[in-house]
């Protein structure tokens, strides 16, 4: 596994201005700072947080299950437990639709029953800059998209999830544009780090966390680990997807982790570990880019954020 | 009618603010040291501190608009209280950013405020805070004299805006509760327009108090 500390900021980059504007704050806020600095730490670190580690522990199912991004429940991230705790997910079927030899509905049963279950223990980093451990059940996404059974012209794997604003009240409100899309290249999509998700920490998948189907793509940003997925169509051009549509200055197609490509609005050099207290370096592709940076070779990584 | 009534709220205002300010931080290192801030407490207490922030602002700015509908000139004695109340809360903000969120990470907050434009904005709010704290004081509001004084803290409106614009630039999609938080302020500054004292020569504009005992500032 590939781990590379990104490089410091150069000194450079700081003006004088910025370094005493820094100091006028810091001097109106050095009571606070003091206190805050002495015990805020040590206290913090006490009761729930270690210190900033990479050594990848397990984030605790409770801070997994109850701190989401899943507008279709809310856009709190607290408020998908709460208002997805009635969802149904069963039965659940899904369209396979597109570049397949045959395109029909596939029962929850006949798209993933039967493929071998996988344990993975991924590192999930979302793209608003932290990020979680998390065990996860499932099924390679390659082996489901031979089951679906592509033609060779499918180049692009698309994927939807359900819109039923009685059942989601979040889709109530037009904050994302609905249906939730997401998509890959075939390549991505038939890596084996690919997973489609069934569930996590050896129970099925919970309804915040996207039951009864959840993409994980562990080498990208968590927007693109589309959830409740009702449609999988395969095309030969690339897809729209929700979060590019909305702001694509801000979200790329590929969302590949990258410390070195800042957000517009914030860093991505480094990430807060939920549970833990000082942040730890982000890794380009989240730490796989071994298994998976051949995938974008000679690809511009800023050009194709 | 209004004479009976104010004599009460008079007498119980302060302490009331008082109240106000300190219980929502007793509340929240309650709920820090009980871990019940959720799996993100670092966030929530920044998200907590910044809207505690522009509730004060917004509480200050209310003052004035709210003297001139019903005459209750003692009103004016909270409008100093509130605005370092709102400052209190914001460098309580800023110090769960630098302490909690960076971690003394200079160059890191360096970066922020220089390629944030939400943070700079962010900052700007708090930059100009400190020297309407620093003149609250009636020895101030004496060297200065009651017309340079006004004058000067009418850089809470720059800051307001830039707090509220701040709010509204840090949130991903839901604008919902900046937008609600940004209307507040604009039916503020429409207040004040609407009601504005009407032009004259002589002294305009309410007077500073000087009739207060402040909080340490």
């Amino acid at each position: 596994m590939l781990i590379r500390r990104p490089d410091d900021i150069p000194f450079s980059d700081i003006t004088p201005e910025t370094v005493y504007q820094n100091r006028r704050a810091f001097v109106g806020t050095a009571g606070a700072l003091a206190l805050g600095g002495l015990i805020a730490p040590s206290a913090l670190q006490a009761m729930r947080f270690d210190r900033g580690t990479q050594d990848d522990k397990v984030t605790s199912e409770e801070d997994a299950t109850s701190y989401n991004n899943y507008y279709e429940f809310g856009t709190g991230k607290e408020e998908p437990k709460e208002l997805a705790k009635d969802f149904r997910p069963m039965p659940w079927t899904v369209n396979v639709e597109g570049l397949v030899k045959k395109p029909r509905p596939y029962s929850f049963d006949e798209l993933v029953g039967k493929l071998p279950v996988q344990d993975r223990v991924y590192r999930h980093r979302c793209v608003e800059a932290w990020s979680m451990v998390i065990p996860w059940q499932g099924v390679q996404l390659k082996d489901v998209v031979a089951r679906c059974e592509p033609l060779p012209s499918a180049k692009f794997v698309e994927f939807t999830t359900l819109y039923d604003p009685r059942r989601m009240p979040g889709q109530a409100r037009a904050v994302l544009p609905w249906p939730y899309k997401e998509a890959l290249r075939l390549d991505e999509a038939n890596h084996p780090l690919a997973l489609l998700a069934t569930g996590m920490y050896g129970k099925a998948l919970p309804n915040q966390n996207g039951a009864p189907l959840k993409l994980v793509v562990p080498w990208k940003y968590g927007f693109k680990g589309i959830k409740a997925i009702v449609k999988i169509k395969f095309t030969d051009k690339m897809p729209n997807t929700t979060w590019n549509d909305a702001n694509s200055s801000e979200y790329g197609f590929y969302g590949n982790v990258n410390p070195l490509v800042d957000h517009p609005r914030w860093s991505q050099a480094k990430e807060r570990r939920i549970g833990q207290f000082l942040k730890i370096p982000t890794l380009p592709f989240n730490g796989y880019a071994s298994q998976v940076a051949s995938l974008y070779s000679g690809m511009d990584l800023r050009k194709y954020y | 009618m209004i004479a009976r009534a104010e004599s009460p709220i008079r007498h119980l205002i302060r302490p009331a603010l008082w109240l106000l300010v300190i219980v929502p931080a007793i509340v929240l290192a309650a709920q820090l040291l009980l871990d019940q801030l959720g799996a993100e407490p670092i966030e929530a207490l920044e998200h907590a501190s910044g809207k505690w922030t522009l509730r004060f602002l917004a509480a200050s700015l209310a003052i004035t608009p709210l003297m001139r509908f019903t005459g209750w000139g003692w009103m004016l004695a909270q409008r100093r209280f509130l605005g370092l109340a709102a400052f209190f809360w914001a460098m309580g903000h800023l110090s769960v950013y630098i302490v909690l969120d960076q971690f003394f990470d200079w160059p890191a907050i360096a970066e922020d405020i220089l390629k944030r434009i939400y943070i700079t904005l962010g900052m700007l709010a708090f930059v100009l805070l400190i020297p309407l704290a620093l003149t609250s004081t009636k020895s101030s509001i004496r060297k200065l004299g009651g017309k340079r004084w006004n004058q000067l803290h009418r850089l809470v409106y720059v800051s307001a805006i830039a707090g509220c614009i701040h709010f509204l630039w840090a949130v991903k999609k839901d604008l919902t509760e900046p937008m609600l938080y940004a209307s507040v302020f604009v039916v503020l500054f429409a207040l004040r327009f609407l009601f504005r004292k009407p032009r004259s020569r002589k002294p305009k504009s309410v007077p500073p108090d000087a009739s207060v005992s402040l909080p340490a500032a």
